[in-house]
């Protein structure tokens, strides 16, 4: 099982829920290039200005590890870099869950996203504002110094912190990309989780794509807001638990 | 003493006005109680009324997000809300608030997520503090920064033009000698350096190359790197001599109020029906390389004055038939006093790498490479190496 973060955090976000499948697979977490604990100097403009880089990142370990029947699980944005990712090597993957995906955050004649362009934008201030607290002396503490443990208190205040540069091209990335295009080339049973009470992606866009999907349900969660990995991890794990043992899913 | 008494007075006053409600109701910071999920069930007078709106319009009604505007939200649930629920607090988080009059109201937001003994998330104490002009400044810092980065990256472009002019636009050539130049700044590139070096032709059978160090760096040097390479270009065409082209050059370094000065390795390549010979003349620079096949390489030439800074230097020329398999390799001090730690790379290194390599390609290729290497990727100097050699066949 491959667990991959979305936009502003890093791999502890996975932390109340992976644990759950380790008995019955091997767990694999990482963090994309800018965030946690990546290497800075991985970072390539070019290759990281499309979601595909990121994709193509997540092969990479995927390949490096040689892992086969992939269970990819994806929050948000890199629910879609996960469908990326599966469109271009299908063999490798053989279920995705999508937690609280969106393919299109803006809004677009009938396709409603939840999102103006102009939302977007203040958006993208609003990343600056927050990374004025953002230090260059930080920096290392946060990428490289895993074996200092005087820095424990710091790396715990990190959690959401990137390299404002990349966290602001990432933004870019994720929330101006439109990915609708990919869910129908998804070859794998996808299981879409929606939460009820999602700003970042509302109700309509999980159904969106389910529907768009080949071989996609939807799940609907109890719980509020983007992240039920965080806020409500029982419900998150009790909800995939017989999808990625292959089991079928009551459609919600 | 009466000080005394009217300040404990004032405390005993503030006691019996600052009662626990008054102390929440008019904090000079908002305060609100959210449910985890972010449903606002309390909040006191001072953000009622920075927000403009009544308890009831607010309490059990709105969430925290609602009152943000639509960025805000997103960054509320892609950083502040995980943080939260990961470490229980969240610190200086910068929103805007939108009040009901459609205004807004720059904030900053600390809060603290209260579980129960069970571990259950219970409820979000949020502390809100007015930030409009701290947001203002902090607007025109970011501009600011924006600007300086700019001018650091326009800064590096023209470091870089600047340092191209410096050396040949093309891999110099000459027919029938082998023949292999390398220029490497020092640093990650961003100044420019004072190594240069130049090849050029002076008629049919005749060539130049030189190689050069002009004392210090930045755009001072620069000017001072452009005016020899060119002055010797145009000195070359009137004097046959090599030592009388360093001569005219030294002069032109003393008219020019300057306290640079700069060493040279030169060359004047000769060919006739036997073959090459070569002329080297050398001003205050490290001596060439020569390697004859089969035997280790030796220092060739005679050690000059320094250009540019005597009024009558001493420049000698010395000859030799370059037959074929022979190379010569002229270099700066970039490469011989490139350091790791306390440690120079060194004359020995250097020998190795000619002794070694091939030719001069493979010379040139491996000693840059071996040089940066031994100073783990960042030369502290400017680096220039520039072989010639006659082929085997």
């Amino acid at each position: 099982m491959v667990f991959a973060h979305g936009f502003g955090c890093d791999q502890n976000m996975w932390r109340f829920v992976a644990p759950a499948f380790a008995d019955h697979f091997r767990i694999v977490l990482f963090d994309f290039v800018g965030a946690g604990r990546s290497d800075p100097a991985a970072y390539d403009p070019v290759r990281h200005g499309t979601l595909d880089g990121y994709a193509e990142d997540l092969l990479t370990v995927i390949r490096h590890l040689d892992l086969r029947d992939v269970v990819l699980v994806g929050h948000s944005v890199a629910a879609m870099i996960g469908a990326l990712a599966e469109v271009a090597e299908p063999d490798r993957f053989d279920r995705l869950v999508m937690v609280g995906p969106s393919p299109r955050y803006i809004d677009e004649g009938s396709y409603v996203g939840g999102f103006s362009e102009p939302d977007i934008l203040e958006m993208l201030e609003s990343l600056e504002s927050n990374y004025l607290g953002w230090s260059a002396a930080m920096a290392p503490a946060i990428m490289n110094a895993p074996e200092r443990p005087s820095l424990g208190a710091e790396l715990t205040e990190s959690f959401c912190r990137m390299d404002p540069a990349v966290a602001r091209q990432f933004a870019r990335v994720t929330f101006l990309t439109d990915t609708r295009a990919v869910l129908g080339r998804v070859t794998c049973p996808t299981l879409v989780l929606q939460c009820s009470n999602d700003l970042i992606a509302p109700v309509t866009v999980g159904r969106y794509v389910t529907d768009a999907l080949p071989h996609g349900t939807m799940t609907m969660l109890e719980a509020t807001g983007h992240c039920p990995h965080l806020s409500a991890p029982e419900e998150t794990i009790a909800a995939m638990a017989g999808f990625v043992r292959g089991e079928p899913v009551p459609v919600t | 003493m009466s000080n005394e008494r009217a300040a404990r007075q004032a405390f005993l006053d503030a006691l019996v006005h600052d009662d626990p409600v008054q102390l929440y109701e008019r904090a000079p910071c908002g305060f609100l109680s959210t449910t985890p999920d972010g449903l606002i069930v309390k909040c006191n007078a001072t953000f009622r009324t920075w927000i403009g709106r009544d308890t009831a319009d607010i309490v059990g009604k709105l969430s925290f997000v609602d009152l943000l505007t639509a960025g805000g939200r997103i960054y509320h649930e892609t950083h502040f809300a995980p943080t939260l629920r990961m470490q229980g607090s969240a610190r200086e988080i910068a929103l805007d608030l939108v009040t009901a009059d459609g205004g807004r109201l720059p904030v900053l937001v600390n809060a603290t997520l209260d579980r129960d003994e069970s571990g259950q998330a219970r409820v979000v104490r949020i502390a809100v503090f007015d930030a409009t002009e701290r947001r203002q400044y902090e607007r025109e810092l970011l501009r600011a920064k924006e600007a300086a980065e700019a001018a650091e990256v326009r800064a590096q472009k023209l470091a870089r033009t600047l340092q191209k002019t410096l050396i040949p636009p093309t891999p110099p050539q000459i027919p029938t000698l082998d023949l292999a130049a390398a220029y490497r700044p020092a640093g990650n590139g961003d100044e420019v350096g004072g190594d240069f070096y130049d090849v050029f032709p002076v008629g049919e059978q005749d060539w130049v190359a030189v190689i050069g160090d002009v004392s210090g760096k930045g755009v001072d040097a620069a000017v001072i790197t452009s005016l020899a390479r060119h002055t010797l270009r145009a000195l070359a065409a009137r004097h046959d001599a090599a030592s009388a082209m360093l001569e005219g050059l030294n002069q032109v370094l003393l008219h020019e109020q300057t306290d640079r000065f700069c060493t040279i390795s030169l060359l004047r390549l000769h060919k006739d029906a036997d073959g090459w010979s070569a002329v080297l003349t050398t001003g205050g620079h490290p001596l060439p390389l020569l390697r004859h096949p089969g035997v280790e390489p030796v220092a060739f030439g005679a050690e000059g004055s320094l250009v540019g800074v005597l009024d009558r230097p001493t420049f000698g020329e010395t000859t030799v038939r370059l037959a074929p398999g022979d190379v010569l390799v002229l270099y700066t001090d970039g490469i011989t006093e490139g350091r790791c730690d306390r440690e120079f790379y060194g004359e020995d290194r250097l020998r190795a790498v000619v002794s070694r390599e091939a030719g001069p390609a493979a010379i040139v290729q491996r000693l840059v490479e071996d040089v940066v290497a031994f100073q783990h990727g960042v030369p502290r100097d400017d680096i220039a190496v520039l072989a010639v050699g006659v082929p085997l066949s």
